[in-house]
């Protein structure tokens, strides 16, 4: 079998001189056709740059291969050096044999014009079809993404599909011409998680159908596992270490490529649960925070009155308490309303209806604010104009109190717990990485010592290394000042890492509720099955995700409805979930 | 200090920066009287002499010394651009962030008022609210504020509406901040770039709006001296007498282009994520 394609000595350099600005060094691999290379390192390791070489976008974005060759077996047979080919030469191969997809499929289309003719576009320029011929090619290829109802959604506009519908049109717009290559940039990590399945089933399936080559970048090796031939991990612009996928995940020989599969946090299924709080040992404290009915409902007008038709359900009736000590993880998919409730607490959103108190602890404890939280863009939670210091004054500030010298005490020490130096404080957050900043929101929440965190997706932005360090701090913080946490979250393996009880939410309720380890392993509503077995995990080699087409149902409800009373079923000492219709 | 040090380590503040200073030395200068001859005094045997030793500048018609008028000049077009930008910047300032914050009901009529003032064109309007309240030096700077207000408003509203979705915005008021701490430490500071910016900017054009209502004699009222002013006066005399036009058109110009390259280096310069390349 002769490869389709071979790198070898690839580096590329970025900006006016970039023999001094080398991005990638000098990576080699080979991919024979039918044939799935997963990439895998953190951002800035140069995994994408090596990606876009290939097809030589990397062209556009200041790029210049300065070194090495990228034979690639073209379709009529002959070999061409990409590396050296003409913009002409490539503008036919891009496309037409080597496909991309990249990971945001909602700005990867453009929003004006309708999926349909942005498919037929490709059909056009490769394959020379005209009119009626490039709508039934388009109608086949989102067939082949399996689309349902593929000739009416021709005509819609990216914005009345969905992440993963999208994500499918970009895959359909990629394969369109048959490509050999297709090159995958991170093509799930804007996707939920059971979306994310999906996609993976279908590119696995594509793959099998065309026998077509491909390399699949990422950032998440769990994922890698239920798709890949072979491995690379690459680090600082070097491919660290590179095989078989067994190998490179049984046996592990680079420290890095050790520390990726040790550090990162992987689902296991609820065996890896914390065991340092238990609800039985305390059964008489009171909670920390504690939340009834909550039910946030946004208004839908229409009509020439602009009169209300109708409410959007976020959240409807969700129930839980906290106590002090305890991390209660909230799972569930974007638009579930996870994040509404977490809001909804803190006072962002105004909640239609529902109590929730929360408990400062008795006299023990002085807070001003007994519930702060942390948000998941650590790039745009702090303001940039203000220095460390002033930013961590703002809570105590806001709450009444002066810039004294304990004020100044407490961020000092407050600074040290979070692991940042002293002189943090003199410099402005563009200063600090993203695991840094994030540190800094933590230590701002806990300026006014609060005994409820909400966390909201607070990692879910940064690296898989700095994640791990993160979360591991978190749980330090809460043993030492005795928090209790409010996780929410879309990653089960994060959330399995932090969390005492999960509550999984799905379409503005909760189904499930209980301790982790039983909802994690032993998960009884339909829709945490799905959640937990879409989950990617290392110990899931070549799997066959089933293709499932199910769409989350429409959340906008008729003016005055009411959902039914939950009918709850109790699986345990503390493990309840939902009754099904 | 440390702003003057930037400014001048950045290529075009260096320039930018020179000429502002250079100005705003000339118009202390002039307002204070320290100047080669008395700018009102009539040499009568030295009428429309050309530039020497004794004139810098020449002489006009009536046989006062140009460099001098200059001077003066400038510090009368200094005032009512410096007096003018900083009361539109401050109406601008509180409509905007009003209309951003409030929203609704708020935003909707102070941008539609917004847009009436700026359907006109700036020199109509300040002409017709010159005719409204009479000429003079003071009317002139309340015309100008008005027609500059709603280029502000805007300057202020748009990125304020942005700021307003930002997570440090929200994450404010989960530790209750009140809304006075937010407007000023979340809103204004994050819009003290594009403020500098289109504050140097508006000085620029108020120089010329009030050269032009000068030049219309609408705005500063003879025998004080503005820029706008020497050039009406030496209209009629451009080819007996081409200093008369040449060196106050010269300073507008230099002035003008002044502003904007000192504007431009502030923005590099104001902004913390670029601060260290400039700096």
């Amino acid at each position: 079998m002769t490869s389709l394609l071979s790198v070898s000595n690839l580096r590329v350099g970025f900006g006016r001189k970039p023999e001094d600005n080398e991005i990638v060094h000098g990576v080699s691999f080979d991919l024979a056709a039918g044939e799935t290379l997963a990439i895998v390192g953190e951002s800035g390791s140069g995994k994408s740059v090596t990606a876009l070489s290939i097809n030589r976008l990397v062209d556009f974005g200041g790029g210049r291969i300065l070194d090495g060759s990228i034979q690639f077996n073209r379709e009529n047979g002959t070999m061409l050096d990409l590396a050296a080919a003409g913009e002409q030469e490539l503008t036919k191969i891009r496309g037409g044999e080597i496909g991309m997809i990249f990971q945001e499929p909602m700005t990867s289309l453009n929003p004006v014009l309708t999926i349909g003719e942005q498919i037929e576009e490709s059909f056009r320029l490769h394959r020379g079809l005209t009119g009626r011929q490039a709508r039934e090619a388009a109608k086949d290829a989102l067939d082949r993404v399996r689309i349902p109802d593929a000739a009416r959604r021709l005509k819609y506009c990216p914005h009345q599909l969905s992440g993963g519908m999208l994500q499918r049109v970009m895959i359909a717009t990629a394969l369109s011409c048959n490509p050999r290559l297709l090159i995958a940039d991170e093509p799930t990590t804007a996707l939920d998680v059971t979306v994310q399945a999906q996609i993976m089933a279908l590119l696995a399936e594509l793959k099998r159908e065309t026998g077509m080559g491909m390399i699949f970048i990422t950032h998440d090796i769990g994922l890698v596992a239920g798709i890949a031939d072979k491995v690379m991990v690459m680090q600082n612009g070097e491919a660290v270490e590179q095989g078989p996928l067994d190998a490179v995940l049984d046996a592990p020989q680079h420290p890095y490529t050790k520390h990726l599969l040790s550090a990162v946090p992987h689902f296991e299924a609820g065996r890896a649960t914390r065991t340092d709080y238990r609800r039985a040992d305390a059964p008489s404290a009171a909670p920390a925070l504690k939340v009834e009915g909550l039910t946030v409902r946004f208004p839908v007008t229409g009509g020439l009155l602009r009169r209300q038709t109708g409410a959007v359900h976020a959240v409807d009736g969700v129930d839980f308490d906290l106590m002090p000590g305890e991390t209660l993880g909230i799972v569930g998919e974007s638009g579930s309303g996870k994040s509404t409730t977490a809001r909804a607490i803190l006072g962002l959103v105004e909640p239609t209806r529902g109590t929730f108190s929360a408990n400062t602890n008795g006299a023990a404890r002085q807070s001003g604010k007994p519930v702060q939280m942390v948000f998941q863009n650590p790039y745009a939670s702090l303001n940039p104009r203000l220095r460390v210091d002033s930013i961590l004054a703002e809570p105590v500030i806001a709450a009444g109190g002066g810039l004294k010298g304990e004020t100044h005490a407490r961020m000092r020490m407050l600074l040290d717990r979070v692991g940042l130096p002293e002189n943090a404080l003199q410099r402005y957050p563009h200063e600090f990485s993203g695991g840094q900043r994030q540190r800094l929101c933590i230590a701002r929440a806990l300026m006014l010592n609060p005994s409820v965190v909400v966390l909201d997706e607070a990692v879910s932005a940064l690296d898989v290394s700095v994640q791990a360090k993160v979360l591991e701090l978190l749980v330090d913080l809460q043993r030492e000042f005795g928090l209790a946490y409010l996780f929410v979250s879309h990653d089960m393996a994060v959330v399995e890492r932090i969390a005492h009880r999960i509550a999984v939410v799905y379409a503005g309720q909760i189904v499930e509720i209980g301790d982790a380890a039983s909802v994690l392993s032993d998960p009884k509503h339909a829709y945490t099955k799905r959640l937990i077995s879409a989950v990617p995990s290392v110990d899931r080699r070549k799997e066959t995700f089933e293709v499932d087409t199910r769409q989350v149902p429409s959340l906008v409800r008729p003016l005055g409805f009411e959902p039914e009373p939950a009918n709850w079923q109790s699986f345990g000492p503390d493990h309840m979930a939902r009754a099904e219709a | 200090m440390q702003l003057l040090r930037a400014i001048f380590s950045h290529s075009s503040g260096r320039i930018g920066g020179a000429i502002v200073g250079l100005y705003i030395i000339i118009a202390i200068l002039g307002l204070l009287g320290i100047t080669p001859h008395d700018p009102l005094m009539q040499f009568r045997v030295d009428r429309l002499h050309a530039p020497d030793a004794t004139y810098w500048m020449g002489t006009d018609l009536f046989g006062r010394d140009v460099a001098s008028r200059l001077m003066l000049g400038i510090s009368q077009s200094f005032i009512v651009a410096f007096a003018s930008v900083a009361l539109a910047a401050v109406a601008g300032i509180v409509l905007g962030l009003a209309a951003a914050w409030f929203g609704g009901w708020w935003d909707g009529t102070i941008m539609r008022f917004m847009d009436v003032l700026l359907a006109f064109p700036a020199i109509l309007l300040a002409l017709l609210i010159i005719a409204i309240v009479g000429p003079g030096t003071w009317t002139s700077v309340m015309a100008i504020a008005i027609v500059y207000t709603p280029i502000f408003t805007r300057v202020v509203r748009g990125p304020a509406l942005s700021l307003k979705t930002r997570d440090f915005v929200d994450a404010a008021r989960t530790f209750g901040s009140s809304r006075n701490y937010i407007l000023t430490r979340h809103l204004m500071l994050n819009l003290v770039a594009p403020l500098t910016v289109q504050v140097t900017l508006a000085l620029a054009w108020g120089l010329l709006t009030e050269a032009g209502l000068s030049f219309l004699g609408l705005g500063t009222q003879p025998p004080a001296s503005s820029l706008g002013l020497m050039l009406a006066d030496s209209r009629n005399l451009m080819e007996m007498a081409p200093w008369l036009l040449i060196f106050p058109g010269i300073a507008i110009m230099i002035g003008i282009l002044g502003f904007n390259l000192l504007g431009d280096a502030l923005r590099d310069i104001l902004d913390p994520r670029t601060r260290r390349s400039a700096a």
